[in-house]
Formats: C-alpha cells, sequence, structure tokens
C-alpha cells in the first residue's frame, strides 16, 4: 500500500458549494478507484504568495489517501490538469514519515503544538544562554569581591554599601592590568 | 590592587566566540519536512526568498535536500514566493 497526498488549489470565484462539489468530485473518484481516503485537509481560502490566473487568493484542499498501487496518479493528474476549477495542483508520495507527521499533525501533536514550541525552544534557548551568561558574569562579580565583602560587611553593616563595593573591583580591574602590561614592556 | 594571577584576559574571551552550528533536524530528530507548512519554512528562505545555504543554517546534507524540495513544493503551490522583496 502506497500513501499519497494530493494538494489542489482551487478557484476561489466559485462559490461555497461549487468549490465543495470540485473537492468532493475528486474524493468520489479515488473511492470508486478504491483508494481509502486517510483525510480531507480544507486549508480554506488562502492569498496566493504570488498571482496564478490572475487571482490572488485560491483555496486550499489537501486529500490524503492510501491505494495498492499509483496506477491511479495518472488518471487523477489528468482530470486535475483538465479541471479549470482547479488553479495549481501537487501530488506527492509520503514516506513513513510523513505518513506519521500527518498522523501526528491530525492528532493536534504537531499542528497547534510545532509553530509556538519551535518558537518557544528557540526563544527559551536564548533566553537560556543570556540568563546563563548574565548568571555566570554576576557569580562571577560575587565570587571575585567575595573575600573582601565579609570585611565590608563587618565594618559597615550598612545594606547598599557591599554591593557598591562589589562592583567597584569588577570595572577598575582592566585598568591597572594595561598599566602593569605596559610597565612590563 | 588585584592580584596578577586574577587577570588572564584583558577582554572577555567569550565576546565575538562562534557558536557552533547543528542541523536542527538531527537534533530535535525531525524527520519529515512538510511543504504546506510555509511558516516553517520561512526560516530557511532569505528576504528574497531565496533558499539559505548550509553553510548558513547549518543543516546537514541529507536534511537540506529535504528543505529544498519542499522549499520547491510550496512555491510550486503558491505558497512561498518564487522571487519576492522583503518577504520578512
Amino acid at each position: 500500500m502506497r500513501n499519497y497526498e494530493v494538494t489542489f488549489i482551487v478557484d476561489p470565484v466559485l462559490s461555497g458549494e461549487e468549490i465543495k462539489t470540485t473537492a468532493q468530485t475528486y474524493s468520489d473518484m479515488l473511492k470508486n478507484a478504491n483508494a481509502e481516503i486517510v483525510h480531507i485537509d480544507e486549508m480554506g481560502l488562502r492569498t496566493l504568495a504570488y498571482p496564478i490566473n490572475k487571482r490572488n487568493s485560491g483555496v486550499y484542499y489537501c486529500i490524503e489517501f492510501r491505494v495498492p498501487n499509483g496506477d491511479i496518479i495518472d488518471d487523477l493528474e489528468l482530470a486535475l490538469r483538465r479541471d479549470e476549477r482547479i488553479m495549481r495542483f501537487l501530488s506527492f508520495k509520503l514516506d513513513k514519515f510523513g505518513i506519521k507527521y500527518n498522523e501526528d499533525k491530525r492528532n493536534g501533536l504537531i499542528g497547534k503544538a510545532k509553530r509556538p514550541k519551535s518558537k518557544d525552544k528557540k526563544d527559551d534557548r536564548r533566553g537560556d544562554r543570556r540568563g546563563d551568561r548574565r548568571g555566570d558574569r554576576r557569580d562571577n562579580r560575587d565570587k571575585k569581591p567575595a573575600t573582601p565583602a565579609p570585611e565590608a560587611k563587618a565594618a559597615k553593616p550598612a545594606a547598599p554599601a557591599p554591593e557598591a563595593k562589589e562592583v567597584k573591583p569588577a570595572t577598575p580591574a582592566p585598568a591597572p592590568a594595561a598599566e602593569a602590561k605596559q610597565e612590563e614592556e | 590592587m588585584a592580584n596578577r594571577d586574577d587577570i588572564k584576559f584583558l577582554s572577555n574571551p567569550k565576546i565575538g566566540g562562534k557558536r557552533k552550528k547543528y542541523c536542527r533536524f538531527r537534533k530535535y530528530g525531525i524527520k519529515y519536512i512538510d511543504y504546506k507548512d510555509a511558516d516553517f519554512l520561512l526560516s530557511f528562505v532569505n528576504e528574497q526568498g531565496k533558499i539559505l545555504p548550509r553553510r548558513i543554517t547549518g543543516n546537514s546534507l541529507k536534511y537540506q535536500r529535504k528543505v529544498s524540495a519542499a522549499i520547491k513544493r510550496a512555491r510550486h503551490l503558491a505558497l512561498l514566493p518564487y522571487v519576492t522583496d522583503l518577504l520578512k
């Protein structure tokens, strides 16, 4: 058994019923040819990325079906080509990963989840990275003056004072280093 | 005065360091690239709608081929443009 997927764009000028009957004719045609229709996906009216036949939008349909062999594809494509209501079509043989992907998509594992998930993942990752870096820097800053800090606290129990002292050693550190290098040279 | 031992680099060595690229399909186990998912494919084209090379996306050859095939299918179905400006 082979799984195929036919995506086609129906002319949007037709009335809603006509569009539905168009899609229906092809699913009927497949059924008559002993094909098992797995799923019909109505992707709905979409704007095209570029005009086709002077139309800027189209109604997308995607039919996934299972047939014993691929003989029907020729007939199907011929019919699609002859049909004036069809603006564009693409038939595609699904591999095992594609079948699984479509299944998952139908079960809502991918369709909705994937987009935001991938975005979130990216954002999270970036966020984590930034967070980690910042965290590292802060840690370093905290660690370096860790030794003088208690002294400062011991001397001045005021809360803002240790913070100021913590930051200070971090910033002027490079300057003496540069001087030291110059001296060495 | 800071000790000499503490000062190893004058500037942060992490700045300007390149992050290693990786193939996201391998990393996350994505086996199938859907040609109908135009939003996802958009991340593999530049703003003129051209397919980005592997050296930029970091895809492995196997998945770069699949990506390019999926983008071409999407173009045929007018989900992605063949030529544009200011796609993103």
